[in-house]
């Protein structure tokens, strides 16, 4: 049991540690696609070769977070087959059809268009570079669609039928997959922050700029641009987040509930703003914070669009418990229910082996039925106790509050910069604003960061909602094995950082002393 | 010059005239020699296609994980 344990520990860590390497260069790719297309569609309309120089410049930068960037996935799918064999089996096609796609779409589009983009000037005309320009944000935008599809199908499973003779969920309705409403607000909402998350970038080594006061009139245009696509980006953002919890609330209200530390439901529930938890908060569930200050009846209303609305706690989920518009206390299924359920599924299964094995149709027949009838629960059979469903609620809380926090702090940074660069006095010239400015690169990934965690630790003990905990995706493997390939991955990811990183401060450094905006 | 000379001339001479471009492919190359030729070859084998010959197989095996 310890060595099962620290298996998944050491993978979970491992797979944590690829796909928060992975999102440093995906959401940059993202916006950064957006604001060069921008730069480039001033350049084609005004003519002006001041643009095209700026377009190069972010082109550049670009160009070096794609080469740093790509590939990088690719150690995910590798985790999938080695260390979570049992979980690439039972997804079945339902991640294979989105990745295929992903990895057609992302292939010919952007190996296409991105090589029109860098080798096409005065090759192709300024309008088939435009939209190349243009597609290539359309192609990283699609390629980071069909992951997230395959994402949000973890969370929230449809569109599939589970076979037990293939062991697999067989997709049987592709459109429920890809169109599910979980699915659509993940994407938009990831892409949206992408484009905050460049334009802070952008506003960022164009505070640097001014600071060192070199290419003043590049930086001054720049930061213009990303302050408006990150403010876009930054409404668009907090509408599809918005948009999510609703979705969580729905689909997996426990992880609303660890988001707001919320232990004991209530009618018209209150809205964290700022607050610790205790050590212990279980231990004392309708009091779990050391101090908080909350919005009343924020959270029904914010979830709801009604002040007076149950929203259930982590207990009242356990117990199944739920208060209606009456007022009235119903109970539906408890956990301890959904285990007998799950138990119920698994025992199937078993039976299902023995009937295959001795070839009894009859008794796969009545297995088959009882499989079917259970499967919503299949995973709640591997669960000792209801609180195993519970997540890490100090993770999942603190990550959600860091991700609002920051990000209201760049909301702010965002319409200071725009009121900055619009403000007649000589606002863009203050140093403390350049400063701001630069520490804003820092917080945005760490915003962004945050808002993985929030949405893969507080989907725990799920690998796939409801039907798969994570101890039950594991492979049969040592983790001494997991352990090594854990820091190797630390080795490799650290050096790969510090030369993108490296290469991308040199070149903002070499360019610095060039006339940006002359056209090289 | 037809179509696909163009699109091959592209190619070629972006290739040929890449300056910060040879860095970025140089650890592009980099990086995918150790993810596959290391990683993927001696870290990270796929289990159930490796260990087993058939889909059956394999669907067994599962099968009997997940009964444990």
């Amino acid at each position: 049991m310890n060595e099962l344990i620290e298996v998944v520990d050491w993978s979970r860590a491992q797979f944590a540690l690829t796909a928060m390497y992975h999102w440093l260069f995906v959401p940059l790719t993202l916006g950064l696609s957006v604001i060069v297309a921008i730069m480039e569609t001033i350049y084609y309309r005004t003519g002006n070769e001041r643009w095209k120089g700026l377009t190069k410049f972010w082109m550049s930068l670009f160009g070096i977070n794609f080469a740093c960037g790509v590939a990088t996935g690719l150690i995910l799918e590798f985790e999938f087959g080695t260390n979570w064999s049992n979980y690439s089996w039972f997804v079945g096609d339902i991640f294979g059809a989105p990745l295929a796609i992903e990895g057609i779409v992302a292939f010919f589009m952007e190996a296409t268009f991105v090589a029109v983009m860098f080798f096409g000037w005065n090759k192709v005309s300024k309008g088939f570079h435009l939209a190349s320009t243009w597609l290539t944000a359309l192609g990283v935008s699609l390629s980071a669609l069909w992951i997230l599809v395959a994402n949000a199908w973890m969370q929230y499973p449809v569109g599939m039928e589970f076979d037990p003779a293939q062991m697999r969920n067989v997709m049987t309705d592709f459109f429920a997959v890809a169109l599910s409403p979980v699915a659509i607000n993940k994407f938009f909402h990831a892409v949206f922050s992408g484009w905050t998350l460049a334009g802070i970038f952008v506003i960022g080594v164009s505070s640097w700029l001014l600071w060192r006061k070199r290419n003043i009139s590049a930086a001054k245009s720049s930061l213009k641009i990303g302050a408006w696509v990150g403010l876009a980006g930054m409404l668009l953002t907090l509408f599809t987040g918005h948009g999510s919890a609703v979705e969580v609330s729905r689909v997996q209200p426990m992880k609303l509930a660890a988001m707001e530390g919320l232990y004991q439901g209530s009618v018209g529930a209150d809205l964290i703003g700022v607050a610790v938890l205790k050590s212990n908060p279980e231990q004392t569930p309708d009091d779990p914070m050391l101090f908080s200050i909350d919005i009343p009846k924020g959270l029904s209303y914010l979830i709801y669009a009604d002040g007076e609305h149950f929203v259930p706690g982590i207990n009242d989920l356990i117990a199944g418990r739920s208060i209606t518009a009456e007022g009235d206390t119903v109970y539906g299924l408890s956990y301890a229910d959904k285990m007998a359920l799950g138990r119920k599924a698994r025992t199937a299964l078993a039976d299902y082996s023995k009937a295959l094995e001795a070839n009894d149709s009859n008794a796969i027949i009545a297995a088959e039925k009882e499989i079917k009838e259970n499967f919503p629960y299949f995973g709640y059979g591997y669960l000792e106790k209801p609180e195993d469903a519970v997540p890490p609620v100090a993770t999942t809380f603190y990550a959600f509050h860091i991700m609002v926090a920051v990000g209201g702090l760049l909301f702010a940074v965002l319409l200071l910069m725009l009121f900055a660069s619009y403000c007649k006095t000589n606002v863009l010239e203050k140093s403390w604003l350049h400063i701001i400015g630069i520490f804003s690169i820092v917080l945005v990934w760490i915003c962004s960061q945050a808002g993985w965690i929030v949405a893969e630790v507080g989907r725990q003990p799920w690998v796939i909602q409801d039907l798969m905990p994570t101890n039950a995706a594991i492979s049969s493997i040592q983790s001494d094995s997991v352990q090594f390939t854990f820091w190797l991955f630390a080795v490799i990811f650290t050096a790969l950082l510090i030369a993108e990183v490296s290469i991308m401060l040199r070149y903002i450094s070499n360019a610095s002393k060039t006339d940006i905006e002359k056209t090289r | 010059m037809n179509f696909f000379g163009k699109a091959l001339d592209l190619y070629v001479d972006g290739f040929r005239n890449m300056k910060l471009g040879r860095s970025l492919w140089l650890i592009i190359i980099i990086k995918l020699v150790i993810f596959f030729a290391v990683l993927k070859l001696f870290f990270f084998p796929d289990i159930l296609a490796s260990n087993y010959n058939t889909d059956a197989e394999r669907a067994s095996a599962v099968r009997s994980a997940l009964i444990e």
